[in-house]
């Protein structure tokens, strides 16, 4: 007699359904001719036949969803270049049907956007970002006043001409240099930089911070207060000195 | 070239339907065609304190809902015939106020008068935003203490950051300080935070100071606006206040206690 499973183990579920995200790369077919896609596929793969081998795409029939297609010549025609299609997109109510006969699940397109080919996004692209080329490590300079409720952040050093006010932040993954009163809060380093420094004319703040260890106006010495200091960090103690 | 001027603060209580009502007064006075609008929707003061509030027929909400022309609900005051006042609707909120509504009645407003007063409601939601969103100049009135003067440069960051010029990238709003209720004898004994101290903090150009004065209160309670009252100190102060909004040059009075005493008065005078 079969050895039965034990009891506990038919308790325990075999298996659970989650929802998950994956990215899976698409390939957007442009004509019904499977002899020219055929060809044309081969030579591509023929470029960077590792890059290419056994892995999965999504076909995306938008462009030919008006015309008749032999969907199983197409799927057989990107199987033989040993790529792996999961499914349609996009396709016509017959596309659907004719995929459903060979056991392709049929997707929803994914959105607009996301669809458009790669040189029209290369394209869109430099339209919403600054023109100039990235700097490395930059300095940002405020020479206004930080108010109350406001709050910089800065992705190098950052440089104040003004005051910070009471109830204000001013944060830099570098340095901070104040020339003025500090009297908000001050968070260098945030990104873990223990070697960043805060450099302030007038201190009065309401919280320092290097690299996440923090002290608050009630811990700084009343001796340090409305004068030049630095602040740096030396192994977990936050040190302020007398400039 | 109209210029709209908002009068805001951030905390209540501090003086800004006073300082609108006597600026907007002082202008007209002037020979300024000046309009005065009172945002407080739902709080509506303005028309009490410049004592109209027994003519008010129609409303900035009626007007931004097209239920009124602009022209049916200014009301003229009665002593000076430049000064029109457009008072708030008492039975409905802030969500009444639109950006749209409000541009419009702006752009209709520019086309007849010089300035116009915005009366802005406490605090830094929809109302407050919208009173200060169109401003070309604003007057920043503010306590000689310290929660006054923390919500003042709150509400200054917003207004350079949340205004229309500030969207646009245009020149930003002209800030102007307006130090109100100021005690230079409580100041001396450290109850009260100096003019020194105040501008420490908010690094703003002063316009002035208005003195702490029993004649606020009386010029409230009988709806006039205490610029009127040529006698008082407040009246004076807001008097030069308009003088150095228009370029005039006056030296500030009232910050320091008056130090003469009775027979200083009495040879001087």
């Amino acid at each position: 007699m079969p050895p039965t499973p034990s009891l506990s183990s038919q308790n325990l579920p075999a298996f659970e359904f989650k929802s998950s995200v994956i990215t899976v790369p698409v390939l957007n077919i442009y004509t019904t001719d499977v002899n020219v896609l055929s060809l044309q596929l081969r030579e591509k793969v023929k470029q960077a036949p590792e890059f290419f081998k056994n892995s999965s795409v999504l076909v995306d029939l938008q462009k030919v969803q008006d015309q008749d297609l032999n969907l199983s010549l197409l799927i057989n025609a990107i199987h033989n270049v040993e790529i792996l299609p999961i499914g349609i997109c996009g396709g016509s109510e017959a596309h659907k049907k004719l995929a459903h006969q060979i056991q392709l699940p049929s997707f929803t397109p994914p959105r607009a956007s996301a669809g458009k080919p790669a040189a029209e996004k290369a394209l869109e692209t430099p339209i919403t970002t600054n023109p100039e080329p990235v700097e490395p490590p930059s300095n940002t300079l405020i020479s206004q006043p930080v108010r109350s409720g406001q709050r910089i952040y800065a992705k190098g050093d950052l440089t104040i001409t003004s005051h910070v006010s009471a109830g204000a932040e001013v944060i830099a993954e570098g340095n901070i240099h104040i020339y003025g009163a500090l009297r908000g809060r001050a968070l260098a380093g945030v990104l873990g930089d223990k070697k960043a420094r805060i450099f302030c004319t007038d201190l009065q703040a309401e919280l320092i911070s290097i690299a996440g260890n923090y002290r608050i106006s009630e811990d700084i010495a009343d001796s340090y207060k409305k004068i030049p200091v630095q602040i740096y960090l030396n192994e977990q103690a936050l040190i302020i000195k007398n400039t | 070239m109209a210029r709209i001027i908002v009068v805001t603060s951030g905390k209540g209580g501090v003086g800004k339907t006073t300082t609108s009502a006597a600026i907007a007064m002082g202008l007209a006075k002037k020979g300024h065609k000046t309009a005065v609008i009172d945002f407080d929707v739902g709080l509506r003061n303005l028309d009490l304190i410049l004592g109209c509030e027994r003519r008010v027929v129609y409303d900035f909400v009626n007007v931004i809902n097209g239920e009124a022309t602009l022209n049916q609900a200014l009301i003229k005051d009665k002593r000076c015939d430049k000064l029109f006042v457009l008072p708030a609707s008492q039975t409905r909120d802030k969500d009444a106020l639109t950006v749209e509504g409000v541009g419009k009645a702006f752009k209709e407003l520019k086309k007849t008068f010089k300035y116009i007063v915005c009366d802005s409601p406490a605090g830094i939601e929809r109302g407050a935003h919208l009173a200060m969103y169109f401003a070309d100049d604003a007057f920043v009135v503010t306590n000689p203490e310290v929660s006054s003067v923390r919500d003042s440069d709150r509400m200054l960051g917003i207004l350079s950051s949340k205004s229309q010029r500030a969207e646009k990238s245009e020149t930003p709003i002209k800030e102007y300080l307006l130090l109100t209720r100021y005690n230079p004898a409580r100041v001396k004994l450290g109850e009260m935070l100096s003019v020194e101290d105040v501008q420490d903090i908010l690094s703003l150009h002063l316009l002035g100071v208005i003195p702490e004065s029993q004649s606020v209160l009386n010029a409230s309670n009988s709806g006039t606006p205490v610029i009127l009252d040529e006698q008082s100190d407040a009246g004076q102060a807001y008097s030069d206040i308009v003088d150095r909004y228009l370029g005039e040059d006056k030296p500030h009075r009232f910050i320091d206690e008056a130090k003469k005493g009775l027979f200083g008065r009495l040879f001087r005078s």
